[in-house]
């Protein structure tokens, strides 16, 4: 490791462990920063779902950190290495921070296909199976800024046993040596930095074990891997998390993979965690939905009282699917499952509704377009209707990380938290 | 002939000739409508739901598009009419700033004929939504595009395919000619609609004549070529082409139904044609298949994996910009925004095409324009296609 310039600042931590702070030195040069709690740009291969450059640019304030994930890019791999420039001048990126990680967190693979010493990532083409030497030549061929560490994760399915779950913990902690003794003989990947990555299903000790044993690795921060939305609940998640940071250094960021949910990424900063993947809002845009949740913890009396009427109007869909997600009982199909936190903009309701998807929105999609404009490119199956919906999904997403520092930074954590978790409690009393 | 002007200058558009070549019929003007000045030749690309394919208002305004088309037949259907009146037309609705041309619908009749029965009275369609009878008549047809709002309306025509032959044809270009007439007199917004007929008669030059004859006695903005593009020899396309624009008025504005081919855009500008639609561009784009002065580049193949440069080198558009034909290619396996990319690009190559065109009449350096284009489309003269290069020929140019 060169130098370990990646360092997370922190500006404040409320009730010992929400963590506000701004990490530093990233990218090859150090020249980038991000705020925590923050999240990554959710690409396809390096493109933003639905979105072209002038698109993606209606965006103001996207984050620092674009994500890229290996599924996507391995079957490229001969590409890539003609090319020689890395995935970032390849895709066309510029001025962002380049992360690269195993899996799709929207697209969770098949299980059953990890062995001692191999991980496999599903392409379009198929699976690919990936030993720490091709992992590596990959990441060389890549170039990002930094990197998810090879991980065997397949330990999210319930009733996953004692015996697999510490045999994960051990092959991430082999694949992670063996990732950091390649890492350092090559030349492309001076100055490159490692994300250890901690495993342990639900098993508390094996958590522990994962977290302590990565810490003593020269890494620059950690995958928080097997917590996805699906594989448990969030009292259990928050339990499993709080006892991971516990063995983690105070000055290293630890990002959350696989959970995206606003409540639950709201439970997961309490927890300490400082990053998260949004792929959330591509999951919402997919299922034709609009993010409309309140997040407005503007000083302003009476605003803050009152939540948007489009908040309120959604409570009549009581939509009864999104509320199916409260016991540990659940699979990963739920994840595209639509939420209390979005509006069906397929709904026949909004046939003739000509406000903005969310009244106040800046995005282009709220200034430019109408609910009932929406609606018709989603009926028709216009391809629009995506690019609509994910500028505005992405805006409102990356509006609500935003909130959360602001209410960190200002003891309003708890009024962030009735905010935006108000619709589901009435719901909730409702059915 | 003056009461002709006259009226003319009441309708809610202008005509201004800029230039006109002194070798072919190729002219160039400006289409003064009611959002926008059009220069032309343009090519309008095809937003038939009420959305250019992925692409937003903002990038179509961006690649300098002033017109686009919406489908009557679509928009009536879904999301109808009224909601459209109700969002303030169909520029409201989505958001368009500049020019829309609406069709009639009745071009469905061709596509879907065996969903039609043809009446003096309209067409009769079952919708392909809920099964329902629906009757297309000039007056709804007209009520419909009125809803729409659009700044050119066509008429209603009887379309038949131009493939047939016999007396099925006649009929059809005599219904036309009665329904303009009805179209004219349901047009509820004659001062800020234009309405356009729409010359039939097949690939029989009599009963083309005919029709030229009879409808350019009705006073309207302007004037499509319809029936063709659907199939015929293209012997038979452009002699119909040349003979419409020989008996059009000078002062107005000719729109060539459903080209939009290269070739077949720049042999149709040669013969007098001011306005072209196709949905061509956008959907092929939609397969991978990018437009390129030498003809296409199919992105998805495997040879261009590993290609590093842009779709074409001296292209402006933004895909050219800052993507790879290997970027491209590989991008198509993972992400709709693939598509988009080429989309914008075909959209910039059809607009970029159209204003070379138009520069080149007004330098009065088109037909050298021609030369040098064909040279680079095909790799050799022996490969021009025949027919365009008696079409040049019947205009005075001579490829080399």
């Amino acid at each position: 490791m060169a130098g370990n310039r990646l360092k997370l600042e922190l500006t404040r931590v409320v009730q010992g462990k929400s963590r506000l702070g701004i990490i530093k030195g990233l990218g090859r040069k150090g020249q980038h920063s991000l705020e925590v709690p923050g999240c990554l740009l959710y690409t396809h291969f390096g493109t933003v779902p639905h979105l072209t450059q002038d698109t993606l640019h209606t965006l103001n304030s996207l984050p620092s950190i674009t994500q890229v994930t290996l599924s996507t890019i391995a079957e490229h791999q001969e590409v890539l290495e003609e090319f020689k420039d890395g995935f970032r001048a390849f895709a066309g990126l510029h001025d962002t921070v380049l992360y690269c990680s195993l899996h799709d967190p929207a697209a969770p693979c098949p299980t059953g296909y990890t062995t001692n010493k191999t991980v496999s990532v599903w392409g379009s083409g198929g699976r690919i199976e990936l030993t720490v030497e091709k992992f590596m030549a990959l990441q060389k061929t890549v170039q990002p800024d930094f990197y998810q560490s090879m991980a065997d994760g397949e330990t999210w399915q319930n009733n996953t046993s004692r015996k697999r779950v510490r045999k994960s913990v051990d092959r991430t902690l082999a694949h992670l040596d063996e990732c950091l003794l390649v890492h350092q003989k090559v030349q492309e990947l001076e100055g490159v930095e490692v994300f250890g990555v901690v495993e342990g299903g639900d098993i508390l000790e094996e958590r522990v074990r994962s977290a302590r044993e990565t810490a003593k690795r020269p890494v620059a921060g950690f995958c928080l891997d097997g917590l996805q939305t699906g594989s448990m609940d969030q009292t259990l998640r928050t339990q499993l998390i709080t006892a991971v940071n516990k063995e983690l250094p105070e000055d290293k960021p630890r990002l959350l993979q696989g959970v995206g949910r606003p409540d639950e990424v709201l439970a997961c900063v309490e927890a300490g965690v400082d990053l998260f993947e949004s792929f959330f809002p591509f999951q919402v845009t997919e299922r034709g939905c609009a993010l409309c949740f309140n997040f407005d913890i503007s000083a302003d009396p009476e605003r803050a009282g009152t939540a948007p009427p489009e908040v309120l109007e959604q409570n009549k869909e009581g939509d009864p699917e999104g509320e199916a997600q409260h016991n540990g009982d659940i699979s990963v199909e739920d994840q595209t499952q639509m939420t209390s936190f979005e509006i069906n903009l397929k709904d026949k309701r909004y046939h003739d509704d000509f406000r903005s998807l969310v009244e106040g929105c800046g995005c282009y999609c709220c200034m430019n377009h109408q609910r009932a404009y929406v609606h018709h490119l989603l009926v028709t199956n216009e391809l629009l209707a995506g690019v609509l919906l994910m500028i505005h999904n992405t805006a409102h997403y990356h509006g609500f990380f935003s909130a959360l520092r602001e209410a960190l930074a200002n003891d309003k954590l708890d009024l962030l938290k009735r905010r935006v978790l108000r619709d589901r409690g009435q719901i909730e009393t409702k059915e | 002939m003056s009461l002709k002007k006259t009226l003319s200058t009441a309708a809610p558009l202008t005509l201004k000739i800029i230039a006109e070549c002194p070798v072919t019929k190729a002219r160039a003007c400006d289409l003064i409508l009611p959002h926008s000045t059009v220069s032309t030749p343009v090519f309008m690309p095809v937003g038939t739901q009420g959305t250019l394919k992925g692409i937003t208002v903002d990038q179509l305004e961006g690649l300098g598009c002033h017109v686009c088309l919406g489908n009557t037949y679509h928009l009536g259907m879904r999301p109808g009419p009224d909601l459209i009146e109700k969002a303030n037309g169909l520029h409201g609705f989505m958001n368009w700033k500049r020019n829309l041309l609406t069709d009639s619908g009745g071009f469905q009749m061709v596509s879907l004929v065996e969903l039609s029965e043809v009446t003096e009275e309209g067409v009769k369609f079952k919708s392909p939504y809920d099964g329902k009878e629906i009757l297309l008549t000039p007056e709804k047809s007209i009520s419909i595009q009125n809803s729409l709002g659009s700044d050119i309306m066509m008429q209603l025509d009887d379309v038949v395919s131009s493939t047939v032959t016999g007396p099925r044809v006649e009929e059809a270009m005599h219904r036309s000619i009665r329904w303009l007439d009805r179209c004219i007199a349901a047009n509820k917004h004659p001062e800020k609609q234009n309405l356009f007929a729409i010359i039939q008669g097949g690939l029989n030059a009599k009963l083309r004549k005919t029709c030229l004859d009879e409808m350019t006695k009705r006073d309207v903005p302007g004037f499509a070529v319809g029936g063709l593009s659907g199939g015929e020899e293209k012997d038979d396309f452009w002699r119909m082409v040349t003979l419409s624009t020989d008996h059009l008025p000078r002062e107005k504005p000719r729109y060539l139904m459903g080209v939009g081919y290269a070739v077949d855009l720049v042999v149709c500008v040669a013969l007098g044609c001011d306005m072209f639609d196709c949905v061509f561009p956008t959907r092929t784009a939609r397969f991978g298949s990018a437009l390129v002065p030498w003809g296409s580049l199919q992105v998805k193949q495997k040879q261009y994996a590993k290609d590093f440069q842009p779709i074409d080198p001296d292209c402006q558009c933004p895909t050219c910009k800052r993507h790879s034909r290997a970027y491209l290619h590989a991008l198509f396996k993972s992400d709709t925004a693939a598509m988009h990319h080429v989309t914008i690009h075909n959209i910039a190559y059809q607009l970029t095409l159209m204003r070379s065109v138009r520069q080149s009449i007004v330098d009065g350096r088109f037909p050298d324009f021609i030369r040098t284009f064909m040279k680079r489309m095909f790799p050799s003269p022996d490969q021009y296609p025949s027919w365009a290069v008696d079409a040049l020929t019947s205009v005075n140019v001579t490829l080399d």
